[in-house]
């Protein structure tokens, strides 16, 4: 660790030379943190339905349930991811379930605020007409949740590209390595590179999202211009 | 007194939503500004303390031009009443209604008695005072309102809707409620509102605008009501302005005839010649004090000889010298008479008030 | 394996609580960290988030401000800074302050701008300048959620402080970072307990504060306004 007076204040920022040579691995990392993300939030939309369906349900399970996401949100990132090391060691596991944790406190929240948020009058006159239960949720509640869900899932996304950075400190990172990479070679060029890039990559991704959201839901699209 | 001497507001984008109007409110006076949604009433009203600002024409309040004064202080001389409260909600009741007095420096202990006599004055206990307005209904926060408005005695008042967040019941309860304030402190008022009811009911003078922004008729309400100034205002008074006419006359306005009277002790055929002689087939019962008993069929009477032996039926509605003339109204079609019958305070027979009386009063 | 033995064992022992390496040190620099970083964050967020809700300019920015903040790489931008400016506190600090802001700032221009139109209304139609109506009405109402943003923002700051340990920086989070490249299990896990202490402690602290701070007559809209502070989902 360097420990003496401050350089120069970056004579180069990036030296373009080294981002040509090292395309193979940054294509790499940008993979795994794609993955990773990925994975997290599959998993994380997979486990928070049920849970959120269970809270809207029962609604005395939303206390706790909120309770705990609260307070699993609080802990520091690197710390959570800490804290399951005894459980599943330094493997791609920590990191996923970490992540996937993080994502589930998000999506939770928004999908039960999102369904609770469903109009009493609309979801009367649903049961008036005569649908079940199931068909109800699926064709009436969650599409009206859906803006609420998305702008989680859109929160949860970004998060998690964040996050996936922080992982590089137990050893995996995505485009966090570069960090560690910039610093043990005194180099600002892969620390900016990766700080572009996961930018980048979560301004993306939430363009994307924002398109999906819009495909899913025709009927607020008058509404928003 | 307030006077708008050609008074335009035009916003930005061109419309038009105050129109050249010319309009005097008498000191004391609650003069009511009324029409449909679009008509200016508003934009009217939120002139007068500069809430928005006239684009041409002046307003003058008390002698001064109200461009001339600087806002705030203008403001604070003005109390403001909008549909929604707009309590505080950081604040409990008593601070709220402190809000102007705290504004121009009056000390602690004037204050606090004047918080106590402002919510004796509104109808609302004493303890309110240390609550929040969201643990409050609706009525109690509208009541609220008007005593913040009140707080340093401004000789004005502004009235946006101040009762129409409430239900119809409570709101008819706070109308009467504020009328009866009016007579005590006899502010000077511009109280808007989108129901002609409401305006008939509270205004001594009514002015009804018209979609962009024109004044249609400013008047006393009976005289609106007998004569309309254009088609627009005939319509927007309704179709039943005749009854809403009667509402405001009191039955003490026309002479009650003295009608077919007798008492349970008198004889069957007293009661078939007073039916006779008055041209209808029933009569009416009191007893020696003169006190109401109710109406018998004049033949019934004959048939079983004594007034007092045939079925006297109750009257179901009687009306009093203060009540209106469409009680009186609604008193008559209730009625197998077909009349109203008018008695005093201790029910003590006064006369009949018939449907001729009724169409002669307005016609 | 007995990993919740060694783990006690490590945050029991007795020469961990003592010296500039102990427990005790470690979490008063971390406290401390945290405490300056907030309170510059505050002191640049506050007025800033506050004017534009006040005035309503820059609402756009006031509002994607956290999203910014969110996607941009804590980690990244503390090692960036550091080789930038090198190690020290006040780069490090600077980094802090920078990410803690964006909270801040969104949070106090949603609290602000959410108060309600009659009150605002009311207000200024009894006679309060633009001013009087901000002080007396519009901060105290928007209180709730300007204490959740600073909540939000000093339990971020915990967590970037522990980050930063990375680049040099005392705290608690040295524990994490030693740990990890000495491959000292109980350190890192003692550590992480640690860490996630102080930051639900500074979360309840806050909360206690906030209880103190807003007016009563806002109690329901306080709870709220800090779940949904924790999860914006406005965007």
């Amino acid at each position: 660790m360097t420990d003496g007076p401050a350089p120069v204040l970056a004579a180069e920022l990036i030296r373009w030379s080294w981002v040509g040579d090292h395309l193979d691995d940054i294509r790499g990392y940008l993979f795994q943190h794609v993955e990773l993300t990925g994975l997290a939030l599959l998993f994380g939309i997979v486990l928070a339905f049920p849970l959120a369906l269970a809270a809207v349900r029962w609604p005395r399970l939303y206390g706790p349930i909120l309770a705990f996401t609260g307070v699993l949100f609080t802990i520091p990132s690197l710390a959570l991811f800490i804290l399951l090391i005894p459980f599943t060691g330094l493997s791609i596991r920590t990191a996923l379930i970490g992540l996937t944790i993080y994502t589930l406190l998000i999506l939770v929240r928004n999908m039960v605020e999102g369904l609770r948020g469903v109009d009493r009058d609309v979801r009367e006159a649903a049961q008036a007409m005569g649908f079940s239960a199931t068909r109800q949720l699926f064709q009436v509640e969650l599409p009206l949740a859906l803006p609420v869900i998305m702008a989680g899932v859109r929160i949860a996304t970004v998060t998690t590209i964040g996050l996936v950075t922080i992982t590089a400190l137990i050893g995996w990172g995505g485009l966090g390595r570069l960090f560690i990479d910039g610093f043990t070679l005194d180099f600002t060029t892969p620390i900016v590179v990766g700080i572009v890039l996961s930018a980048a990559l979560a301004f993306a991704a939430d363009l994307l999202l924002v398109a999906v959201q819009r495909q899913l839901t025709p009927w607020a699209r008058s509404r928003r211009s | 007194m307030i006077t708008f001497e050609s008074v335009t507001k035009r916003f930005a984008d061109g419309t038009t939503a105050v129109d050249n109007v010319d309009l005097e409110v008498p000191e004391g006076d609650l003069t009511v500004l009324v029409g449909p949604s679009g008509c200016g009433k508003t934009t009217t009203l939120r002139m007068v303390n500069r809430m928005i600002e006239a684009t041409s024409g002046r307003i003058v309040v008390d002698g001064r031009d109200v461009a001339q004064v600087d806002p705030p202080e203008l403001r604070r001389r003005i109390g403001y009443v909008i549909q929604q409260t707009g309590l505080f909600p950081h604040r409990t009741i008593g601070e709220n209604i402190a809000t102007v007095p705290q504004l121009v420096g009056w000390d602690r202990r004037r204050t606090r008695d004047r918080v106590g006599e402002l919510l004796e004055l509104v109808g609302m206990p004493a303890e309110v005072r240390d609550r929040y307005p969201h643990q409050l209904s609706g009525g109690q926060r509208q009541r609220v309102g008007v005593a913040r408005a009140l707080a340093v005695d401004p000789p004005i008042m502004l009235m946006d809707e101040p009762f129409g967040a409430v239900d119809p019941i409570v709101r008819s309860r706070l109308q009467d409620e504020f009328l009866r304030l009016q007579q005590e402190v006899r502010k000077t008022i511009v109280f808007v509102t989108h129901d002609i009811d409401e305006a008939i009911k509270m205004g001594d003078r009514i002015a009804i605008f018209r979609q962009g922004g024109h004044l249609e008729q400013y008047a006393p309400p009976d005289e609106l009501l007998a004569e309309p100034a254009s088609d627009f205002v005939a319509d927007f008074l309704g179709a039943e302005r005749g009854l809403k006419r009667l509402a405001l006359i009191p039955v003490s306005a026309v002479k009650a005839e003295s009608g077919p009277v007798v008492t349970p002790d008198d004889p069957g055929q007293r009661a078939v010649a007073a039916a006779e002689a008055y041209g209808s087939d029933w009569v009416v019962v009191v007893d020696a004090d003169r006190r109401l008993l109710g109406w018998v069929h004049a033949g019934e009477a004959a048939e079983r000889g004594r007034v007092g032996d045939a079925e006297v039926r109750p009257f179901q509605l009687q009306v009093l010298a203060a009540d209106s003339l469409r009680a009186a109204l609604n008193a008559m079609v209730q009625s197998r008479t077909g009349v109203a019958v008018r008695v005093s305070d201790g029910d003590r027979y006064e006369g009949i008030v018939t449907m001729e009386l009724l169409s002669k009063e307005i016609s | 394996m007995d990993v919740v033995g060694d783990v006690l064992r490590w945050l029991t022992d007795p020469l961990h609580w003592s010296g500039p390496g102990g427990i005790p040190a470690r979490t008063l620099q971390h406290v401390w960290y945290s405490l300056v970083a907030t309170g510059i964050a505050a002191a640049i967020a506050l007025p800033i988030g506050i004017a534009i809700g006040h005035t309503g300019r820059g609402a756009l920015l006031a509002v994607n401000l956290t999203n910014l903040g969110r996607a941009i790489p804590t980690l990244g931008i503390i090692i960036l800074v550091f080789q930038l400016a090198g190690f020290g506190f006040i780069p490090v600090l600077v980094s802090l302050v920078a990410l803690a802001i964006p909270p801040i700032v969104t949070n106090s221009y949603i609290g602000v701008r959410s108060v309600d139109r009659d009150v605002r209304e009311a207000a200024e139609g009894m006679g309060m300048r633009g001013r009087q109506v901000l002080w007396q009405v519009e901060l105290p109402v928007a209180m709730p959620l300007i204490m959740a943003g600073i909540r939000t923002s000093a339990v971020q700051v915990v967590a970037t402080a522990t980050l930063a340990a990375f680049v040099g920086l005392g705290g608690l989070g040295r524990y994490l970072i030693d740990g990890l490249s000495q491959r000292d299990l109980p350190q890192v896990v003692g550590g992480a307990i640690l860490v996630a202490l102080l930051s639900l402690i500074t979360e309840l602290l806050l909360g206690r504060v906030q209880a103190l701070v807003v007016s009563r007559g806002l109690a329901e809209r306080g709870a709220d306004a800090a779940v949904r502070a924790k999860v914006e989902k406005a965007a």
